[in-house]
């Protein structure tokens, strides 16, 4: 089995690949055009949620399965996981949005107003119901992704140089050149800055038409996401699209009315047909793509079961395409 | 089988395309309902420049007819740029005219939907108009030139069924000739059926499959709905009465 690797792509699941690889002794070089982490990369513009259970109610089970390997996976890579759990609500006439849920998500357990409010006090006053996922957790995806980049070069990977060894393709979207069956899922989110309110933890805020969710980062941050439309645009945010995602967010709760709007981010998630992601080899090369809306959850298992096929010989469980026709 | 602008389908089940946990279940969902025609919102997936086609690459390899749909249009000028648009990215004349007239509930304006369906029939379209099951309103979309009729069954998304039975039966009787296709509302196989126990032609739905928890077993089991719907309304139904009758011979015993 071939030791040395050549990763294309600095995005999660590219950083992912190189850590898992060379922290089993690999020799590992990661090549992306635009160099460090930044806003090139879809996963940059990522929820940074680790919540399997929630993706489960819509996602494949293999999702789930995989997914709850995850915080454990970063934090072995010394990424800093916040393990608060997940608080779904529904405002008062969708209460039947959360029946649904929590029949589809079987670990959640229900919060009365007392409930919500030991966990997220702010939310108390405006929701007396609520679901919780306790084992759920978050966590930053661009101070993850630049501190994973930061460790990658002390352990010795190699940000630039020639193409040497196995070539593992990581480019998310730009590897459409080589997997015809891989499409843009465009996806919308802000950032804003609201001092009133405190969450600790993600929150879901269910709802026929405009779901939402918001993932609180330090000094008052709140990311805000995200839409899904079937384009494979990276760009141009909408106004009816920020225009549901600022009302939702002040539906939730109406002090956001009052917060700063930082950012505008856009992008389009690689996603397959299943959107569920692949590990596939055409030719001499290993693609590794299709993490969806899931790049932070599903990098580890995509990693390992790479890393398992490239230095074990491994047949990885899941997600595994051997020499597909083009 | 329903016959809309001259072309015959071979279902009486139309499905919409969107809210699927992915384009590979909705597929599966397609195949296993047999639906004859798929149902597609222009408007949001359009982006700057086309970048949408993937997607509508998806629905072409259905292999079913494609219905455009004005989803999410609340003025009639708006309604009839999309019909434009998807004339030109669906290679079609058939356009389901929707035309939003109260965003909470998501009625439609039953006044902008006959102006727009006027401009739209005059301009060559086969304008398959989301009404209610108003029967003056549908009247008017009939004299500017619809040959087809979707009244709602209930608000979109609900799944509260069919709300107005008698609405939606008298429409079937005053309009014999023209095809009527319940659009909107249904949240399970059983009221599918009932509508075509009614003699609609037709039902057309989307989150009732869609936001399923398995949305391919749903679909199978709308399939079947129609399927039962329809052998009812060719059978000649019997009619309710008040008065119980054994289905059984008793034999050897008197009239009470």
């Amino acid at each position: 089995m071939t030791s040395s690797f050549t990763i294309l792509g600095g995005g999660v699941c590219g950083l992912a690949m190189a850590a898992e690889l060379s922290s089993r002794g690999a020799q590992v070089t990661v090549i992306d055009p635009h160099g460090a982490p930044g806003d090139h990369a879809c996963s940059w513009w990522a929820g940074g949620m680790l919540a399997p259970e929630c993706e489960g109610v819509s996602a494949e089970p293999e999702i789930v399965q995989q997914g709850r390997l995850a915080a454990a996976w970063w934090e072995s890579h010394g990424a800093t996981i916040i393990r608060k759990g997940t608080m779904v609500v529904a405002l008062g006439r969708d209460h039947s949005e959360l029946a649904t849920f929590a029949r589809r998500a079987p670990l959640a357990t229900t919060l009365d107003r007392d409930g919500i409010d030991a966990c997220e006090p702010h939310l108390a006053e405006r929701f007396s119901k609520a679901l919780f996922l306790a084992d759920e957790c978050h966590l930053d995806p661009r101070a993850t992704l630049i501190a994973l980049n930061d460790r990658l070069a002390q352990m010795g990977v190699a940000s630039e140089g020639d193409v040497r060894g196995q070539v593992i393709d990581c480019r998310g979207l730009a590897a459409r050149d080589a997997l015809t069956d891989l499409r843009g899922v465009k996806g919308e989110m802000l950032v804003v800055r609201c001092p009133d309110v405190t969450l600790s933890r993600p929150v879901r805020l269910l709802h026929p038409r405009f779901p939402l969710y918001i993932v609180p980062r330090s000094d008052g941050v709140f990311m805000l996401g995200a839409t899904q439309l079937e384009t494979g645009e990276r760009h141009r945010a909408t106004l009816r699209s920020v225009m549901e995602l600022m009302n939702a967010a002040y539906a939730l709760h109406p002090a956001f009315g009052e917060a700063e709007l930082l950012e505008i981010g856009v992008d389009a998630r690689p996603a397959f047909p299943d959107n569920q992601p692949r590990i596939r080899r055409i030719g001499e090369r290993i693609y590794a793509n299709g993490l969806f809306r899931h790049g932070f959850l599903l990098a580890p298992a995509l990693a390992r079961m790479t890393a398992d096929l490239v230095l074990e010989g491994e047949t990885p469980e899941v997600w595994y395409e051997d020499h597909r026709e083009r | 089988m329903p016959v809309f602008y001259g072309t015959e389908i071979a279902s009486r089940l139309m499905l919409g395309t969107a809210q699927y946990p992915s384009p590979a279940i909705l597929a599966e969902a397609f195949r296993e309902s047999a639906a004859g025609i798929a149902t597609v919102s222009v408007r949001r997936e359009a982006g700057g420049e086309q970048a949408g086609q993937d997607f509508w690459a998806l629905i072409q390899d259905l292999g079913v007819a494609v219905l455009p749909n004005t989803a999410g249009c609340h003025s009639v000028r708006e309604a009839v740029t999309t019909a434009q648009m998807a004339r030109e990215l669906f290679d079609t004349n058939w356009i389901k005219l929707e035309i939003i007239g109260h965003a909470d509930t998501l009625q439609p304006d039953p006044f902008g939907l006959v102006e727009a369906a006027a401009q739209l029939s005059e301009d060559g379209f086969n304008v398959f108009p989301y009404c209610t099951e108003d029967l003056v309103l549908c009247e008017r979309l009939v004299e500017v030139g619809c040959k087809v009729l979707m009244p709602w069954g209930a608000p979109i998304g609900t799944g509260l069924g069919l709300n107005n039975i008698y609405g939606l039966r008298s429409l079937r009787a005053h309009f014999a000739d023209i095809p009527l296709v319940v659009d909107a509302g249904l949240g399970l196989p059983s009221q599918a059926a009932h509508a075509i126990e009614l003699g609609y032609d037709a039902v057309l739905l989307n989150t009732a499959v869609a936001k399923a928890g398995d949305p391919v077993a749903m679909a199978k089991g709308f399939a079947r709905a129609v399927e039962a719907g329809a052998l009812a309304a060719q059978a000649d139904p019997m009619d309710p009465r008040d008065m119980a009758a054994p289905s059984t011979p008793v034999l050897g015993k008197a009239f009470l």
